[in-house]
């Protein structure tokens, strides 16, 4: 049965097997069937009724809706967290990269480790700890009160709450890119004269780039949308101390459903965005393998 | 005291000190931000949950409703984890293998749990499952009510859970040799015996590693959870808004002591998890 034009391996195969390629085909869009109507079930769905609940009364409700006070302080402090907590983590993320990266030393599977554990811990233990550290009857609770500085109910608590769930995403991504890219142009810097900020910011940072804006990208995701270690920290003070992912819990419960659903847009379109970037990036950096 | 020992003395200390200082700058900040952020917390926490005494922290560990959400936290989420665990092979390979119209949508849309906000998940799973929902309304004639029920927790969990074992097994179904499974295949296999000898051996520790993944997060969620389920004590009430009602109450002795048990069981599932990659480890060579 072979053809002169070879056909793909696959094809021959089926070729030889009329009856098992039939029953394959079969298999093939049963399973593509199953897959879709599971991701449909629980994730495409319900994203899409977000987007249903807060447009199907017309765009009219919708912008009343984001013009409350309420809501307008939480998109402030929401981006005014997000703004003091990716810079902090973004550096921290790159020296711990750069130490873990560049060195090999008794305890680096355990220092890793040691940064994944914010992942691992729930983030009402997180905001707990926070508490317990800093809250009135916490360790520095004496200290702070003598000062009369307020940690625990404003807002330094909820940015040491974000940045702790956040802390291991650039460190995360950047590791693995600066592994990658080796050490032989560092040192060609170096031998040519460059000190450490210029073989940093001319040749190191060059190479990661790409890996150190998804971490930044996911970074901010989920400082944008971190509920529960800012839900404990924070007090839900309306006006003063409610983020974007509070207020939508807060109108929920407060049956405001429609205000509920226009905060939930913003953040889910934070969430497109996300992803859109995501592809991009992972694109770009496929891309650069494939030339090298 | 010999004049000479000392100077030694001093040397050794001073050349201690001498090594902290001149710890590169990345080391510094590494070691004081991880101190700040991560060492200084936990140890409060364990501290004040010890602080109780050994006594009073059993009762509180083991008290019924602790005990209870424990039960609803672990079980659900095996449950779901495990459910995912099919599922989200079923998922993988068919991204994987096959190509069909819209791939690349469902590839993102894999995505959504790690980057829509708890908050907005859980909003939106309460009105999609809830009685009069779109889908929820599908289960309601049959007297199936999932919102504000565990089934509703069971549902937050397998949407949070759902990335974990899909991009644990996608790079290792892609990197597989097509050759093994059409050997075998020629070799007079039938497709399910291909499946069960051939391809499902290798990807046992990294579906294993994605279920503990998703279990763990699955476990410690809280925002999701909260609005979905009815938080109904010995129903749907989880752990984590356990501990959440408990710091309500400024039952910070409690919140603690519950806190540190789901603590050192994260530990205790971050370590299954290494040891799952490990094992995934030996089939690459």
């Amino acid at each position: 049965m072979k053809t002169d034009n070879q056909p793909p391996q696959t094809q021959a195969h089926e070729a030889a097997l009329p009856s098992s390629a039939g029953k394959r085909m079969w298999v093939k869009w049963v399973l593509i069937g199953i897959a879709i109507a599971y991701l449909s079930l629980i994730l495409l769905v319900p994203a899409l009724n977000v987007f249903y609940q807060a447009f199907h009364k017309g765009i009219g409700p919708f912008l009343e809706n984001l013009t409350s006070r309420s809501f307008l302080n939480a998109v402030r402090l929401t981006l005014l967290i997000a703004a003091i907590v990716v810079p902090i983590n973004t550096v921290f993320g790159l020296c711990a990269a750069w130490a873990i990266a560049r060195h090999q030393f008794p305890g680096r599977t355990l220092l890793l480790s040691i940064i994944d554990l914010p992942f691992a811990i729930s983030p009402v233990i997180a905001g707990m700890m926070i508490v317990l550290l800093y809250g009135r009857s916490g360790w520095f609770g004496p200290l702070l009160q003598a000062n009369d500085w307020r940690i625990v109910f404003s807002l330094p608590a909820m940015v040491i709450a974000t940045a702790f769930v956040t802390l291991p995403f650039v460190a995360r991504e950047v590791i693995p890119v600066l592994e990658e890219a080796g050490v032989d142009q560092e040192e060609a810097a170096r031998i040519l004269g460059a000190n450490e900020w210029q073989v940093f910011w001319r040749v190191s940072l060059p190479n990661i780039r790409w890996g150190l804006l998804y971490g930044v990208i996911l970074t901010n995701a989920r400082a944008m949308g971190e509920f529960g270690a800012v839900a404990v920290v924070s007090g839900n003070i309306i006006g003063k101390t409610q983020t974007l992912p509070l207020f939508v819990e807060e109108a929920y419960k407060q049956y405001h459903t429609e205000a509920a659903y226009s905060a939930a847009v913003l953040l889910a379109c934070l969430a497109v965005i996300t992803i859109i970037l995501k592809e991009i990036l992972e694109r770009k950096t496929k891309i650069k393998e494939v030339e090298e | 005291m010999a004049p000479s020992t000392l100077p030694t003395v001093r040397s050794e200390a001073r050349s201690l000190w001498h090594r902290l200082v001149h710890l590169s700058l990345p080391w510094k900040v590494t070691w004081a931000y991880l101190t700040i952020m991560l060492f200084l917390p936990a140890i409060a926490l364990i501290f004040r949950a010890a602080s109780v005494g050994p006594v009073e922290f059993w009762r509180i560990a083991t008290s019924p409703i602790a005990l209870s959400a424990y039960e609803v936290s672990f079980v659900t989420a095996l449950i779901t984890a495990a459910i995912n665990g099919v599922f989200g092979t079923l998922v993988a390979w068919v991204l994987v293998r096959y190509t069909f119209p819209g791939k690349r949508f469902f590839e993102a849309v894999v995505d959504l749990p790690f980057a829509l906000p708890t908050a907005v998940a859980g909003l939106t799973l309460a009105t999609v499952y809830s009685t009069n929902g779109w889908i929820g309304e599908l289960f309601a004639p049959f007297g199936i009510r999932i919102a504000f029920t565990r089934l509703g927790v069971a549902v937050a969990m397998l949407f949070i859970s759902l990335p974990f074992v899909v991009r644990t097994l996608q790079p290792v179904l892609q990197e597989m040799e097509k050759d093994i499974e059409e050997a075998a295949w020629s070799l007079g296999a039938s497709g399910l015996q291909t499946f069960l000898r051939v391809l499902l051996p290798p990807l046992i520790p990294p579906i294993l590693t994605g279920v503990a993944l998703g279990f763990s997060r699955s476990v410690g969620e809280y925002g999701s959870i909260v609005i979905v389920a009815g938080n109904m004590p010995y129903k749907d009430l989880i752990a984590p808004v356990l501990i959440f009602q408990r710091l309500e109450q400024f039952d910070y002795a409690g919140a603690a002591v519950i806190g540190t048990v789901m603590l050192s069981i994260s530990l205790l599932m971050l370590l299954v998890i290494n040891l799952l990659q490990a094992w995934g480890r030996r089939y690459e060579d």
